[in-house]
């Protein structure tokens, strides 16, 4: 058989099992303030929820790759746009866009439109410096990673914080050549 | 207000428009969260016990917004002031809600009259996990129980509620079930309404 062609992120998301969003906003919730509660300081917040952003990403992937049938991205600018159309929507359902590259290609930003962490939330007084979000940049940092790409994931705007839109940075910062410990047969 | 964007700036939280609660997002992504609220706290406690109580604890801010929203949303504002009334609420509109089905079951305590029981063959949370042996009796769904805690509290039904496995015959997972034991008083209250 053929192998099938790479899946847009909406067939991907229409094919895959779903549950309310509300479940997942009010979850993720009760998971930062219980990190506000332990941590204390609003910078170890946002560290621990960059840490747990990765640890999902190095797991999520796999299933990625295996759900999109992605082929290797030929740069850069491909894997933005991959993360942006296809990632974006077969995870959250929402569609992101890719914006601001630099002259080099290795740095871009992503651009929310929609994002279901931040349902009811408004961040007090006392959480100012809380990057509400980061689980997000954690992950894109993590899974980047298993495929051989070192970033760094900054947000650039922040609507919890008065901007206009949710924008992450992206930026590459080198690209891990493959090492193949294993014997070649083939 | 900085920026003047297309989307549209609301200074508080209060004024948007309330969803009508109709988006998704797929299974795994709640369940990488899942596990990682698990694993976090697994890494904050000695023993299971502390682990579920904090699982409980998570879940009842959940549950605690969740009646506000549902009671706003789909009540009108009026929420259920009797016991079997709270309790239908729990197992048919909250669960509808948070995990797209009515639960499998509600019953009643054969042994104590304070004692109720909704049963879920594969809760949720529960689909993608499996306890090592050296975790007893350690359950996920303790999240799931301080949800119900969270929706019972706040309605003015205190209640212990914990989440249990319960083996069923012919299969290889066991079911969940979710035991609720209300407090004294809300009995009392209960009989006197009559």
């Amino acid at each position: 058989m053929a192998p099938a062609g790479p899946r847009s992120g909406d067939a991907i998301f229409a094919s895959v099992e779903r549950v309310n969003a509300e479940l997942f906003t009010l979850t993720y919730g009760a998971i930062v303030r219980q990190l506000l509660t332990d941590l204390e300081e609003v910078e170890e917040v946002n560290k621990q929820l960059d840490q747990m952003g990765y640890n999902i990403g190095v797991r999520l992937v796999d299933e990625f790759l295996a759900k999109s049938n992605v082929s290797r991205c030929v740069d850069f600018k491909e894997t933005a746009e991959v993360i942006a159309k296809v990632g974006f929507k077969m995870f959250l359902g929402v569609t992101a866009s890719v914006t601001n590259w630099d002259a080099e290609g290795t740095c871009c930003s992503i651009v929310l439109e929609d994002n279901p962490l931040v349902d009811f939330v408004e961040l007090p007084d006392t959480c100012q410096g809380l990057y509400y979000c980061n689980v997000l940049s954690g992950v894109i940092r993590g899974a980047l990673e298993m495929v051989s790409m070192k970033t760094e994931v900054t947000w650039a705007r922040d609507m919890l914080r008065g901007d206009d839109a949710f924008e992450l940075q992206v930026k590459l910062l080198k690209q891990v050549p493959e090492e193949y410990p294993y014997k070649d047969d083939e | 207000m900085i920026g003047v964007g297309k989307v549209k700036q609301y200074s508080n939280v209060l004024d948007k428009p309330l969803s009508k609660g109709k988006q998704e997002v797929s299974l795994s992504a709640f369940a990488f969260l899942f596990s990682e609220l698990v694993q976090y706290n697994q890494t904050q406690v000695d023993n299971i016990a502390e682990l579920e109580r904090r699982l409980e604890d998570a879940g009842y801010s959940v549950g605690a917004r969740v009646l506000e929203l549902l009671c706003h949303r789909d009540k009108g504002n009026r929420r259920e002031t009797r016991l079997l009334g709270i309790l239908s609420f729990v197992h048919s509109t909250v669960w509808k809600v948070l995990f797209g089905k009515v639960a499998d079951s509600l019953e009643k305590g054969t042994e104590h009259e304070d004692e109720y029981m909704i049963s879920e063959k594969e809760l949720l949370v529960n689909r993608f996990i499996s306890i090592p042996k050296d975790m007893g009796t350690f359950n996920c769904g303790a999240f799931v129980a301080g949800i119900v805690r969270g929706v019972l509290d706040g309605a003015g039904f205190p209640a212990v509620v914990t989440a249990h496995f319960v083996p069923i015959e012919g299969q290889q997972r066991p079911r969940t079930t979710i035991l609720i034991k209300f407090a004294e008083e809300v009995l009392k209250r209960e009989a006197r309404l009559g």
